[in-house]
């Protein structure tokens, strides 16, 4: 395996991007959150917080204790070990409502792509998905692993509001939305979990780099579950915990 | 305990400190006060710690009342009045009130965002690390929302020890172009697109809130189309969309974004750009990584020496009677500068 050859990228006094690349790709996904992790385990003199995304890392930095060449640095020192350090992700299961009022495009999506709902519900929930970053609304995740015949570009007319929750897909990427807002996705379903609830501890269950899969539940355990979940229950179960290379291995 | 009561206020006033940091991960941007430099100076003149949470007020001001207690406030950023029982206070200066006093903050007449500091702090809840109120995630401030007028807050003090103080010699606005760190994405632009960006005069838009500014002025080209795989964004981050016109990524921004970032504003210019007004004009120039970080360290040591200037208010004749014979009386005046141009003459 290469070692990653990233770019530096300056994003003003007190932040510097490591670039993976420029396109959406697995691999350089996986480098980003491998170093997210690194950094996390050992971070450097300075270190405010890191921002996982597609490509790239942003990690933020207090320009009075550091800079981007000491951050640079550090972060070079990481790279050629990043495999080591790697984890056996965390992974997530996530009930869904598919369709009717709680996924109004799922019957255009599937006309569109030739199948019938059932075909679409299956394939959505038969894939296992890695959440590449976290960005737009708090909690609101993109998830890579979508089955490429359910790719689907977004509306030419977004929707000013769409429900928390809402579990859609635009072009080739599946999402879990968070808080209420508007999207140009296409909605296929709807989960009670909250991934943001400031009012419980933790205010955020899922992360960057760990896995979902979505398990279909009938319209009829909507509001117990919704209930449950607005009351602080999590609903998401943690199917596998995160664990260490070396844990992985014995278990 | 000492509270006070909103009577009316600006719809966008809300509580801010230094910003929460931690979370952009998430997709949580840091919210936080837009004018750092005025959050400061507010905090050290009613003796809190620098990054204390105030109350920013976004142009228009607001009225109160205090309802118990005996309470200690200062106001600094935009020039605007701050008036205590019908009487102004003199700039850069804490006073002291009591329950029943009525106070108020005038519209800015130079500059957007003042902060009104408060001895002791405001007895809210921080909510995952910081009292700023930010709006989309609705979490901060007084129950996730803009302060609205019958609103109580509660506050830490019930009386604030030690003097009035006042800042005898505020230092000159910085003039000039706002500073800027290239990129990340300067590459996504050409030659001609990069010598429009420095070489031109912008004027912020009306578009211009907590999340973002929008500037007119002359079309940057892009290199090879404007849309970029989404990737993390600093607060000062000027992106470039589809329409040519830049956007200045502000307090309440996203923390990910899709459109190329020609330059950063560096933290040391932040607040002087968040001052702009719609109809303002505003010039970019490029400095190095090194001159950024330097002027940040410089802006930290100003700061952290600010609190050593500041002397007890009565040892300056700054009586609200004397103000008011000297410039107040037209309500439209700018007391500051008036009342400096006084003092060398």
């Amino acid at each position: 395996m290469t070692t990653a050859d990233p770019a530096f990228l300056p994003c003003g006094d007190a932040a510097l991007s490591v670039e993976f690349g420029r396109v959406v790709d697995p691999h350089l996904n996986a480098l980003a959150l491998d170093l997210d992790a690194a950094l996390a385990a050992a971070p450097p003199e300075g270190l405010l917080e890191t921002v996982p995304t597609y490509r790239a890392l942003l990690v933020h930095f207090d320009p009075l204790v550091t800079d981007h060449a000491q951050i640079e640095s550090a972060v070079r020192a990481l790279l050629g070990n990043l495999e080591s350090s790697a984890k056996t992700p965390r992974r997530w299961r996530v009930p869904v409502v598919y369709g009717g009022a709680y996924g109004v495009d799922l019957e255009d999506l599937a006309k569109a792509r030739g199948l019938a709902p059932d075909e679409v519900i299956a394939r959505h929930s038969g894939a296992v998905y890695t959440v590449a970053m976290l960005g737009f609304t708090p909690g609101f995740c993109y998830l890579a692993g979508l089955d490429p015949t359910l790719a689907t570009p977004r509306r030419t007319d977004p929707r000013e509001v769409t429900p928390a929750g809402t579990i859609a897909i635009g072009g080739d990427q599946a999402n879990i939305a968070s808080i209420e807002a508007p999207s140009g996705w296409n909605l296929i379903g709807r989960t009670p979990v909250r991934n943001f609830m400031p009012a419980r501890d933790p205010a955020f269950l899922i992360d960057a780099g760990d896995e979902i899969v979505f398990a279909p539940i009938p319209e009829s355990d909507w509001a117990q579950l919704d209930e449950a979940a607005a009351a602080g229950e999590w609903i998401a179960q943690e199917v596998r915990q995160e664990q260490s290379e070396k844990e992985a291995g014995h278990g | 305990m000492a509270e006070i009561e909103v009577i009316d206020c600006g719809p966008a006033t809300t509580i801010q400190d230094a910003g929460r940091y931690g979370l952009q991960r998430y997709g949580v941007g840091p919210a936080g006060a837009m004018d750092r430099d005025a959050l400061t100076l507010a905090n050290l003149l009613v003796g809190n710690d620098p990054d204390e949470a105030a109350i920013e007020f976004a142009g228009l001001g607001g009225r109160f009342k205090v309802r118990e207690g005996e309470i200690r406030i200062a106001l600094a950023g935009a020039d605007s009045t701050l008036t205590v029982e019908g009487e102004a206070v003199a700039p850069q200066t804490s006073v002291t009130l009591r329950a029943g006093d009525a106070f108020s903050v005038g519209p800015a007449r130079q500059g957007v965002y003042a902060m009104l500091a408060i001895a002791g702090g405001l007895a809210v809840e921080p909510m995952l690390g910081s009292r700023s109120l930010h709006r989309r995630a609705a979490i901060g401030g007084l129950d996730g929302k803009p302060l609205q007028a019958g609103a109580v807050l509660p506050l830490r003090l019930d009386a604030p020890a030690g003097d009035d103080l006042t800042l005898p010699d505020p230092p000159e606005p910085a003039r000039g172009p706002i500073r800027v760190l290239c990129g990340p994405q300067d590459d996504h632009f050409t030659q001609a697109g990069l010598a429009t960006f420095f070489d031109s005069t912008y004027t912020l838009s009306r578009q211009a809130d907590r999340m973002g500014y929008r500037l007119n002025g002359p079309v940057i080209e892009h290199a090879d189309g404007f849309n970029i795989i989404s990737d993390g964004i600093v607060t000062g981050a000027i992106q470039v969309p589809g329409s040519g016109e830049p956007i200045v990524l502000m307090a309440d921004r996203q923390t990910t974004g899709g459109y190329p970032k020609i330059a950063t504003i560096i933290s040391a210019d932040l607040a002087r750009f968040a001052q702009l007004r719609p109809g303002d004009t505003v010039r970019f120039q490029a400095v190095s990584q090194d001159e950024a970080v330097a002027a940040a360290r410089e802006a930290a040591q100003r700061r952290a020496g600010l609190h050593e200037r500041l002397i007890p208010a009565g040892s300056l004749d700054l009586t609200s009677e004397r103000l008011l014979a000297l410039n107040l009386v037209g309500g439209m005046v700018d007391a500051r500068a008036d009342f400096f141009e006084e003092e060398t003459a």
